[in-house]
């Protein structure tokens, strides 16, 4: 309970009437739903006494190091345990994690492989359980307990994700906590696979688990199970994986107990908190080496999932002293009817991958790194939603979040002498791939997603090109998993894969890394469908780093209307292997061929039918006329680039046969160029007198800030917006209602609406 | 003392003074931004981002729209380096990206070697292994 909710009467209470007020709300309390003042905290917990004890006790830093190790290899034992047994897609390509937290609820250890963002979440749901359970007598927390949580309301990034958490005691008293959480897909959601982007309410977004019991002495407690099972399309994925989990918390639990047994509890808890204590102190101390100075970026989300529209991530990073203040104000309002929000604290989490992954990969891998970072948002916008908007696709914020994050960040990182990457422009931030479900050719009902949402193309550096479909911003040690291996469990093929998709380029000195093809068509089930859930179809989610440009854009393409199996069959010199030949040279005769935005509710697909994407390129690095003309020949040659678009863009000269580069023509043409940039470009002063609005343009649905002014949040449209401190409701119509109402007007236009009454 | 910002700006912090790094050229005040002393120009994003399907037939096309969005390119007016690049909404006024505390800055690199190129940061090697 809030302090807001004590009443404001005439006379002031005593300090001890609110403390019996507070204690009469509290044990009266109707509902324990999600708790502001554990989810707006993303710092560690006070040092406690028993740490305190622990500390000075043992303090020695070689006996801490070796702890950490045992404990780190019980993780990545666990982590294995997980990658290899689970059942769920995920679990397989690396979309798992374990860690130890201490008995305060944070995250000390987590696993060197796998997605940390995960781990770095499951605080919450810990302290929840800290505050709720422990003293709870119908609950409580005992030894061989275990805990279930997925509702990202209470932690954690998207209830797609589920985690097992497991208190540890040593004589009695509670020493730690294990966690195990993996990607499961499949939740019982209003579409499969776990990440509805047509939930209109959390209500639509299937299980959501707040934390509670699911394991005494050990054991999973059938009857809780069997709901679960009940629950969601894939009963067995749910019971194995569950499982697994147990499992794996259980090795660590080993671990730890080992430890215990030969050092003792005081040095666990001193492990535990001296790594915490000593990584949030170095974090200051390498904030403090930046330069002080306040960067600004946005990024742009194109679309809702549902419908096309500009929404704004506005970002303002700030580094004064050893403070970093991340400043996310002028955000887009969240949607209360669209699936795209996130809590703050999966915001946090990602933000912290920018660090652990890309800034200081050097750093234990926990919830200390991020811990003293700040973080400020608008209340009820896009990236700190309120707890009754749903956030099932909380990703497409997370994301865009992440990647407004790492642009300013390269900014403050250049200068710095002392770095422990290199800069880095922003690597692709979208999951382009096929969410899938239905019965499989086994007649299993399945829902979850390809892999290949791992394969995002990677930022460019400062001297080096971006790695192709390299890893996904949230795991970058992740892999994207054999095809070939889940073909056998799914009615569907990748008829092309891995093969890049020439022109869709992220140009620089250096250039962004880039994305492949992905090819889909169901063959063996007549009761199988798929979703597509990214943004950046017309506005890139990028922004280019130093000069460099951002990616393009990528859309949904759709063939109806053949049996591409057939053709295989009959007359495979029919079937082309890019989506340029595909789409141009319409191949198929009768067919019908459609290109959409990535935001594809769950559609069921008829044999033979293809779906198309393509992953996305990372973004570039430096001015592209920089570029050495070899590495353009050698994008030519590996098909990343046509010959006409290199030499247009890049402006290099070569012999079209035999690519054999003119250098002095190549130095002419590029001299040439940098001419004619100062003869179109505008002075600054000039350009910004026409090019400036006061408003966003009328044509546009724009949600967010407007330039500098944070207070305003435009809701859709320039007359339409509202007070950035003061909520309101901001519903979306549904896109067909839209649809049909364009066309309605149409026929009114003509007259021929057929007398209809209304 | 004289700091690399980025790969083409440099910081003067004694004349306070935003410098290109390619010609020497003195920008403009670092008290404002380095854009206001650049030449700018609006680029339609489908000239970077070519069509890969046929604009003519198809709505999505791999190119950007022009409606939604345009690529501001900044150029240093001397040499004609393209110093940034912004993806923007049309009309949307330009960022002030990097905004320095010059008096911050000139403490802290009052204790440090003055640097002609930043520091490149350690690249990703293959680990050697454990050993005892
Ligand atoms: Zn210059």
């Amino acid at each position: 309970m809030s302090e807001m909710n004590t009443p404001v009467a005439a006379k002031v209470p005593s300090p001890e009437e609110v403390a019996l007020i507070k204690k009469f709300l509290n044990d009266t309390t109707l509902f324990l739903g999600p708790d502001p003042e554990i989810m707006q905290n993303h710092d560690l917990m006070p040092r406690s006494e028993v740490e305190d004890e622990c500390m000075r006790k043992v303090g020695d830093a070689h006996t801490i190091a070796k702890i950490r190790d045992r404990i780190q290899a019980g993780c990545d034992e666990g982590y294995e345990m997980v990658e290899q047994m689970g059942a769920a897609p995920g679990a397989k390509w690396g979309d798992v994690i374990t860690g130890v937290y201490s008995a305060s609820g944070d995250l000390a250890i987590a696993s060197a492989g796998g997605v940390l963002i995960f781990s770095a979440l499951v605080h919450h749901p810990i302290k929840f359980i800290i505050k709720n359970w422990v003293n709870d007598p119908t609950v409580g927390v005992k030894e061989g307990d275990g805990f279930i949580h997925n509702d990202s309301r209470y932690g954690n990034v998207h209830n797609t994700d589920q985690s097992m958490i497991l208190p540890i005691f040593h004589e009695g008293k509670l020493v730690c906590w294990v966690a195990s959480t993996v990607h499961e897909g499949e939740n019982g959601a209003i579409e499969p696979g776990g990440m509805p982007s047509m939930a209109e309410s959390p209500c639509d977004e299937g299980l959501k688990m707040c934390p509670f019991k699911v394991v005494e002495n050990y054991q999973i407690k059938r009857d809780i199970l069997t709901f679960l099972q009940n629950s969601v399309r894939e009963p067995k994925l749910q019971y194995e994986d569950m499982k697994v989990k147990l499992f794996a918390c259980l090795r660590i639990k080993q671990r730890i107990e080992e430890t215990l047994n030969t050092d003792g509890p005081a040095a666990l808890i001193s492990t535990l908190r001296t790594t915490m204590e000593n990584v949030r102190a170095e974090v200051k101390r390498r904030v403090s080496e930046w330069p002080d100075m306040t960067v600004r970026t946005y990024i742009i989300q194109d679309s809702t999932l549902r419908e096309n529209c500009v929404v704004k991530i506005n970002c303002q990073l700030t580094k004064t002293g050893d403070r970093l203040i991340f400043d996310f104000r002028g955000s887009s309002p969240e949607f209360t009817n669209r699936a795209t929000n996130t809590i703050v604290a999966g915001l946090k989490g990602m933000l912290a991958q920018v660090f652990l992954c890309y800034v200081w990969p050097d750093l234990p891998r926990g919830q200390a790194a991020f811990a003293p970072i700040e973080v400020i948002t608008d209340p009820h916008s896009i990236v700190n939603c309120s707890y009754d908007a749903p956030n099932s696709q909380s990703l497409m914020s997370i994301f865009t979040g992440f990647t407004a994050g790492q642009h300013a960040v390269a900014k403050f990182l250049y200068s710095c002498p002392e770095k422990y990457t290199k800069v880095h422009a922003p690597t692709f931030n979208m999951i382009n791939t096929f969410i899938w479900g239905g019965v499989s050719q086994h007649g299993e009902t399945l829902g979850n997603l390809c892999a290949d949402l791992n394969g995002m193309g990677a930022g460019a550096t400062v001297d080096r090109d971006g790695e192709h479909a390299l890893a996904p911003i949230f795991a970058t040690m992740a892999d994207i998993g054999e095809q070939e291996l889940n073909e056998e469990e799914v009615p569907f093929l990748q008829l092309v894969s891995k093969k890049m998709t020439r022109d869709a380029i992220a140009p620089g000195k250096y250039r962004g890394g880039q994305g492949y093809t992905m090819m889909v068509a169901t063959k063996d089930s007549e009761q199988w469908g798929f979703m597509t859930v990214c943004q950046g179809a017309k506005f890139p989610p990028l922004q280019g780093l130093f000069g460099g440009y951002a990616c393009g854009s990528y859309p949904l393409c759709k063939v109806k209307g053949v049996d591409v199996y057939d053709v295989l069959m009959n007359e495979p010199e029919k079937f082309k292997h890019s989506i340029e030949e595909i789409m141009n040279e319409q191949p198929f005769e009768g067919a019908s061929y459609t290109t959409h935005h990535m935001g594809m509710g769950f559609e069921i697909s008829k044999r033979g039918e293809l779906f198309m994407i393509s992953q996305g390129a990372g973004a570039g690095y430096g001015d592209l006329l920089e570029r050495d003309p070899a590495g353009v020949i050698r994008d030519i040659e590996e098909g990343l680039m046509s010959p006409g678009v290199a030499e247009r863009l890049y402006k290099v000269k070569f012999d079209p046969t035999t690519l054999a580069i003119n250098h002095e023509a190549t130095a002419a043409a590029r001299d040439a160029e940098r001419k004619a940039r100062i003869a179109r470009g505008v002075p600054y002063a000039e350009f910004i007198k026409t090019w400036n609005k006061p408003t966003p343009p009328s044509h546009l649905a724009y949600f967010g800030c407007w330039g500098d002014d944070v207070s305003k949040l435009y809701m859709g449209s320039p007359d339409k917006f509202r007070d950035a401190n003061s909520p309101r409701p901001n519903y979306m119509p549904h896109p067909k209602d839209v649809r049909i109402a364009e066309l309605e007007s149409r026929l009114v236009a003509l007259g021929a609406m057929g007398g209809e009454k209304q | 003392m004289k700091v690399p910002m980025t790969e083409y700006l440099r910081l003067d912090l004694d004349a306070e003074q935003w410098e290109c790094r390619v010609c020497d050229h003195v920008i403009g005040t670092a008290s404002k931004s380095y854009k206001e002393g650049m030449l700018v120009h609006n680029r339609d994003p489908r000239e970077i981002h070519p069509p890969i399907i046929d604009p003519e037939k198809y709505r999505f096309t791999f190119s950007p729209d022009p409606d939604w969005v345009r690529i501001l390119e900044y150029y240093c007016p001397h040499c004609g380096t393209q110093v940034e690049t912004e993806y923007a909404v049309p009309g949307h006024p330009p960022l002030h990206d990097m905004q320095p505390d010059l008096p911050a800055l000139r403490a802290q690199w009052a204790k440090r070697e003055e640097l002609k190129d930043a520091v490149v940061g350690p690249a990703v090697t293959a680990d050697k292994g454990h050993g005892h």
